[in-house]
């Protein structure tokens, strides 16, 4: 079989996706990810030359609305599901290093 | 009198208007039955209790005023799949990563239904995300077919039709993005109605493919499902997709004339692949409407075989990119990892999302990346192209189109989950719909040999539902089945 992606190959999607997976993981996924690609290759059996790709599901065009301020959520409110808080900001691990 | 719950939503709406019920009695009957029926099922991943009643005292006050106090839903306890975003509610889209979350706002699908004076029951059990077509990639564990436990109720919206076809409530929401309105109603027996795009607010729903996701009800009737679709129709500021188009009085268009009405039925979707007994029910359903004056036209969808294709590149390509959004940094699951940033967002992913949603962000992420993005993503765009032409020039010839709605009827829990592309070939007729931004509906026509439910598909024109509903409404009183699970 026309193998598409290696292990290798998964590896660097999943760092693309922010996601890690053990070898064994790694290895099941590559099994899926190529059985589904290989029968996407069906659709090459269609010419698409000149077809127009779909863009958009409604045809519309862009919607503008007056700028007018609106009531909002609180800060409160919208720290509320932050997973750790300080000083009314979220807290997420150091980004920067000291020196 | 007829039990309680299992009233259909007309009915308890005429014994609430009547005072022959009370609004506080019905919430009760149902949450009864929740507690006993549901621990077979595990179609509520919520029930809110303290909420429903608390509605349904609302709902007693409006119906003593009488007159025009009374809403269109009034005291009709519904409940709503666990995507839709509920203020102080929990809602988990079935995810580990939004196991906490507690959302500081209203989705407009959920609000509106609370206008209509609907009695809030629970939140449901669905696929994580909505990926899934058996409700078993759930973090609350699989979701059971009330027809026959060892089976699934179909996916995503799974919850949604287990408890319309277990009597847990009389209406549902849910959502449907390649199927999962649709599917579950045909494996469950009830009716479940898949509106054009931009039909229904997607406010506060949480996203899976953008482009495709719609939001829909489950009823155990057609008109019940119409006064659903009314009251959640329409126009919404804070979703530009929503259309501006006035919203018909569905249930009052209701009148189920079939004589003259040309039906569609296209040759690709009895082809091999199709259970023999769902074939020849769906057919003697064809014959029927045909006796009452029906016009049946032999059409043809030629690009039907590359939908499943087509389907499966563009919804896990929109839905890598909405997902995205789940680093645990504001909200949901956060884990540390090795300590930095990067690594967080990393743990709380990896550890947050369940099997499917990493095989569809994996296939998404693959499928736009640099130098595959014209082989796949644009192919796909193209195909879908086609794909909504075929619908077209069909409607051109034709007012509905009917078909199976899914190949089989439930399949067992555990049967497909090794084989991701099996599963995904159970969507084969209901995900063409999707990709042609048209309307659909399934509703119940037979029970195989093993007592279990047949769906018919009607396919409407784009925000062709008053029609769609209509004919349906025709099927469902001269032919309709009316079969009930024993649960």
């Amino acid at each position: 079989m026309n193998e598409k992606l290696s292990q290798d190959d998964v590896r660097k999607v999943a760092r693309l996706a922010r996601l890690s997976f053990t070898e064994s993981e790694l290895e099941k996924y590559a099994s899926h990810l190529n059985g589904i690609l290989a029968y996407m290759d069906k659709l090459n059996e269609l010419n698409t030359d000149g077809v127009e790709p779909t863009s958009h599901s409604v045809s519309m065009d862009t919607l503008f609305r007056e700028d007018v301020p609106a009531p909002s959520l609180s800060r409160e409110e919208g720290l509320k599901n932050a997973p750790e808080r300080r000083e009314g900001f979220v807290k997420v691990p150091r980004i920067l290093d000291e020196h | 009198m007829k039990e309680l719950c299992s009233l259909t939503l007309s009915e308890a709406r005429e014994k609430l208007v009547n005072r022959e019920i009370g609004a506080e009695e019905l919430t009760q009957a149902h949450l009864e039955r929740i507690a006993a029926v549901d621990p077979k099922l595990n179609s509520y991943v919520l029930v809110t209790p303290e909420r429903a009643l608390s509605d349904a005292r609302e709902s007693e006050k409006r119906l003593a005023a009488g007159g025009a106090a009374v809403r269109p839903l009034e005291g009709c306890p519904i409940a709503l799949k666990d995507i839709f975003v509920t203020k102080g509610i929990r809602s988990t889209a079935a995810s580990k990563i939004l196991h906490n979350f507690i959302p500081p706002y209203e989705g407009t699908p959920s609000k509106k239904l609370a206008e209509a004076g609907s009695v809030l029951l629970g939140k449901l059990n669905m696929d994580e995300f909505a990926m899934g077509s058996s409700n078993e990639n759930s973090a609350f564990g699989p979701c059971r077919n009330p027809w026959d436990t060892e089976r699934t109720p179909g996916g995503s919206s799974g919850g949604s039709a287990a408890a319309v076809a277990a009597g847990l409530c009389l209406a549902s929401l849910g959502t449907d993005t390649g199927g999962s309105i649709r599917q579950p109603a045909s494996l469950c027996g009830v009716v479940g109605l898949r509106p054009t795009y931009g039909r229904v607010s997607r406010y506060g729903v949480i996203a899976f493919a953008s482009s495709l996701d719609q939001v829909g009800p489950f009823a155990r009737t057609v008109t019940d499902a119409a006064h659903v679709l009314k009251a959640i129709a329409g126009h919404d500021e804070r979703d530009s997709t929503s259309v501006d188009a006035p919203v018909p009085d569905y249930p009052a268009l209701l009148h189920g004339e079939l004589k003259g009405r040309r039906i569609g039925v296209p040759k690709e979707y009895f082809v091999e692949g199709l259970d023999p007994e769902v074939e020849g029910s769906v057919r003697r359903c064809i014959a029927a409407m045909e006796k009452e004056g029906a016009e049946i036209v032999e059409i043809s969808l030629p690009h039907t075989e590359y939908a499943i294709a087509c389907y499966y590149i563009i919804a896990p390509s929109e839905a890598s990119s909405n997902l995205a959004r789940y680093d645990g940094v504001r909200y949901g699951l956060r884990e540390y990892g090795e300590g930095g940033l990067e690594q967080m967002y990393v743990a709380s992913r990896s550890q947050g999302f369940g099997a499917e949603v990493k095989r569809r962000i994996m296939l998404g992420t693959y499928c736009l990346s640099a130098g595959y993005y014209d082989a796949y993503y644009l192919k796909a765009q193209k195909v879908r192209t086609l794909i909504a032409q075929d619908f077209r020039r069909a409607f051109e010839k034709v007012d509905v189109i009917a078909t199976p709605t899914t190949p089989t009827t439930a399949f067992k829990i555990g049967e497909k989950t090794d084989d991701p592309l099996q599963m995904y070939l159970s969507d084969i007729y209901t995900v063409p719909t999707n990709l042609g931004m048209i309307c659909g509906i399934s509703l119940p026509c037979g029970a195989d040999s093993k007592g279990l439910p047949i769906g018919l598909q009607f396919l409407g024109r784009p925000f062709g539902e008053a029609e769609l509903l209509d004919i349906a409404y025709g099927y469902e009183q001269t032919l309709g089945f009316r079969g009930k699970p024993v649960i």
